[in-house]
């Protein structure tokens, strides 16, 4: 079966299946995301506009047998950032959507009356009907109605109650293998989704199988590169601690951001570290180790339990530890878990909400530490649409608006996570120059800086900083597309079998002969696609900027300042 | 000379969290590693004082030095 192009259009609720243009067969993941925005949406549309699309797409390899590329890419124009946005998750939907020969779902227009819908893919094409049960609910609760509706095999995205109101802090949900919640976090998909009218979608790809043009050179590359990725002491420190594993040593590093960004160390580090979450995880009869889909040959995920052993949330990452964490100053794991499992339930971007509190919480509209003020807030604000929950559901920069914060970190509008850009300075490029803002995600410099992978760069000085974050972000533009999960990049720097085995991969399902340098160039294309889009829509150069208070603040232990000029962030884009 | 010496993720395991080790002047990183019987090998970072150093680093009085195994996250 051929791949197709499914499009929805919301406005006369129409519903067609197309051939896939030549100029996008090449693509898969962020890089078809990217270029269906920047070949479709306006750039000076209103984000939550009719004019605006959500594109869903699997990476190249999704729906085949190849270890972690289980991934699936959303993206349109942000209403957080007002720039392009490519937001990507595990979760089941990549490999359905693979499977039943679907390379990209387009949903466009929007209903002209207050109806809600959802969406329902097989193989054949899509069915729209109207949806009036589900609307209010939060996404477990819907992922559960849509299973008995459906069957327990169904894959489901869906928004919770953040997204129906259209806060830019909403996300948008895709079930686990465990009925559980991966999310595609940041820029406010999921308000774009809410502006669509669409609760959720269920995908069912029926007895649908991915098409390997060369399954023997596929097999035979598919064991190299997993071999790679299970060899590689990293994966097997994911595996045992999970990603927040990272607390403690970013912490001793100085490059934690505490207490809305004002220190670099948290004084409670071992309470939220790796290390503790995994003895509590072991004591608890949870598990340590858990894939986010199957084939996940590295599971940095986890199933967290609470004190009497019951389940409490699952894929509880470093940065959300850290947001409501560090930033936060909370320093009791289960208050962060169950904060955690109410933000998958809303719906809403747990690194944008938790900066958004720290913003909050210097603004005195609640103190620091106070995990139950928060969690009221959560439940009885945001899930509500309180005024104070519009608030803070819409974002840090928002609330540092609202409240008149100038402490606000945020690039484009968008929350900068768990590394401080003064004292770990090359992830401050990628703050400043990723075509999303602030997202670490884009070019992770810290495997470098911090972690010694991939080679070694001083963190507190500016050299190599910025063809460091350039390399990184053009590389991940690339694994973005194939559908591979962000942690073979740490395999990929250090074991030279690893990427041709990821391009041996490509060209047997494809039955093509990509190198090693049509990957990169795909890599710089898709970032100069989605810069061009940007400056489209009125970008320039100076947005490419950290916050003043980032220069002005030393930040301890190392009392540094943020110190690259103008003209050396601009130098970035010199490919 | 004092160190305090702090160690993290499955070095832990059996050993300590963290310990204030009296040590000979002129103890260099590697040597407790050695000490502790951990494979240098097995090491992926090591920091003094906040700072990344390496095993041929000299240790002085007053001293927190954080051992790391080879880690990863994002
Ligand atoms: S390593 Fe983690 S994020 Fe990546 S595919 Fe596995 S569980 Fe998902």
């Amino acid at each position: 079966m051929a791949d197709k192009i499914f499009r929805v259009n919301m406005t006369d609720l129409s519903t067609s299946i197309e051939e896939v243009p030549e100029n996008w067969a090449g693509h898969g993941g962020r890089g078809l995301t990217s270029n269906i925005v920047a070949a479709e949406v306006p750039p000076t549309c209103h984000a939550l506009g009719p004019k605006n699309k959500l594109i869903f797409a699997p990476g190249l390899l999704s729906g085949t047998p190849a270890s972690n590329s289980g991934r699936i890419s959303a993206g349109a124009k942000s209403p957080l950032t007002g720039t392009i946005k490519e937001s990507n998750s595990g979760g089941t939907s990549a490999q359905r959507l693979a499977k039943m020969g679907c390379k990209a779902l387009i949903i466009e227009g929007q209903p002209q009356d207050d109806s809600w819908y959802s969406l329902s893919l097989t193989p054949e094409g899509v069915t729209i009907t109207k949806e009036e049960e589900l609307i209010g609910k939060g996404n477990f609760a819907v992922i559960e109605a849509v299973e008995k509706r459906f069957t327990d095999k169904i894959g489901v995205l869906s928004i919770g109650q953040a997204g129906e109101m259209q806060m830019s802090g909403a996300n948008i949900s895709v079930k686990d293998p465990d009925s559980h919640i991966r999310s595609l976090g940041r820029g406010g998909l999921g308000a774009v989704m809410g502006s669509k009218k669409i609760k959720f979608i269920a995908l069912d790809a029926q007895d649908g199988k991915v098409e390997i043009a060369d399954t023997e050179a596929f097999k035979a590359a598919n064991k190299v590169f997993t071999k790679a990725l299970v060899d590689h002491p990293v994966s097997q420190g994911l595996g045992q601690y999970g990603t927040a594993v990272l607390v403690n040593i970013i912490n001793e590093a100085g490059g934690l951001p505490t207490k809305n960004f004002t220190t670099g160390q948290f004084e409670g580090h071992e309470q939220i570290s790796g290390e503790t979450m995994h003895d509590l995880i072991v004591e608890r009869g949870g598990k340590p180790k858990h894939g986010c889909h199957a084939g996940c040959v590295i599971q940095c995920s986890q199933v967290f339990n609470d004190a009497k052993g019951k389940y409490k949330t699952s894929g509880i990452e470093y940065e959300s530890i850290w947001g409501m964490g560090a930033d936060c100053t909370i320093d009791d794991l289960d208050k962060i878990a169950e904060m955690d499992s109410i933000m998958d339930d809303i719906g809403i971007d747990t690194i944008e909400t938790a900066v958004a509190f720290g913003v909050a919480m210097e603004a005195g509209v609640l103190n620091f530490g106070d995990a139950d003020e928060m969690t009221r807030i959560l439940k009885e604000e945001i899930a509500t649409g309180t005024p104070l929950g519009r608030i803070i559901g819409n974002g840090a920069g928002n609330v540092g608006r609202t409240y008149g914060v100038t402490r606000v970190p945020v690039v484009k509008n968008q929350a900068i996570p768990a590394y401080d850009p003064r004292s770990i300075k090359g992830i401050g490029i990628t703050y400043a120059t990723s075509t999303q803002g602030a997202d670490h995600t884009m070019g992770y410099t810290i495997a470098t800086e911090i972690l010694g992978v991939g080679g070694t760069a001083d963190p507190l000085s500016k050299e190599g900083m910025v063809e460091l974050s350039r390399n990184l972000q053009i590389a991940t533009a690339a694994i973005d597309s194939t559908g591979m999960c962000v942690f073979i990049a740490f395999a990929a720097l250090d074991d030279a079998t690893c990427l041709p085995a990821l391009i041996d991969l490509l060209n047997a399902r494809f039955g093509i002969s990509l190198t090693a340098d049509d990957v990169s160039n795909l890599g710089m294309s898709i970032l100069k696609t989605e810069r061009a889009f940007n400056e489209a829509a009125g970008f320039t150069n100076l947005d490419d900027r950290l916050p003043e208070f980032f220069s002005e603040e030393p930040v301890a232990p190392h009392n540094v300042v943020w110190d690259f000029t103008g003209e050396e962030i601009d130098s970035f884009w010199n490919f | 000379m004092l160190v305090t010496v702090k160690l993290f993720a499955f070095f832990r395991e059996g050993r300590f969290i963290k310990e204030d080790r009296e040590l000979p002047e002129g103890t260099t990183a590697g040597q407790v590693v050695d000490d502790l019987q951990i494979d240098r090998e097995e090491v992926g970072v090591m920091m003094l004082n906040s700072r990344h150093c390496q095993f041929d680093r000299i240790l002085q009085d007053g001293d927190a030095y954080a051992i790391f195994p080879v880690i990863g996250g994002g």
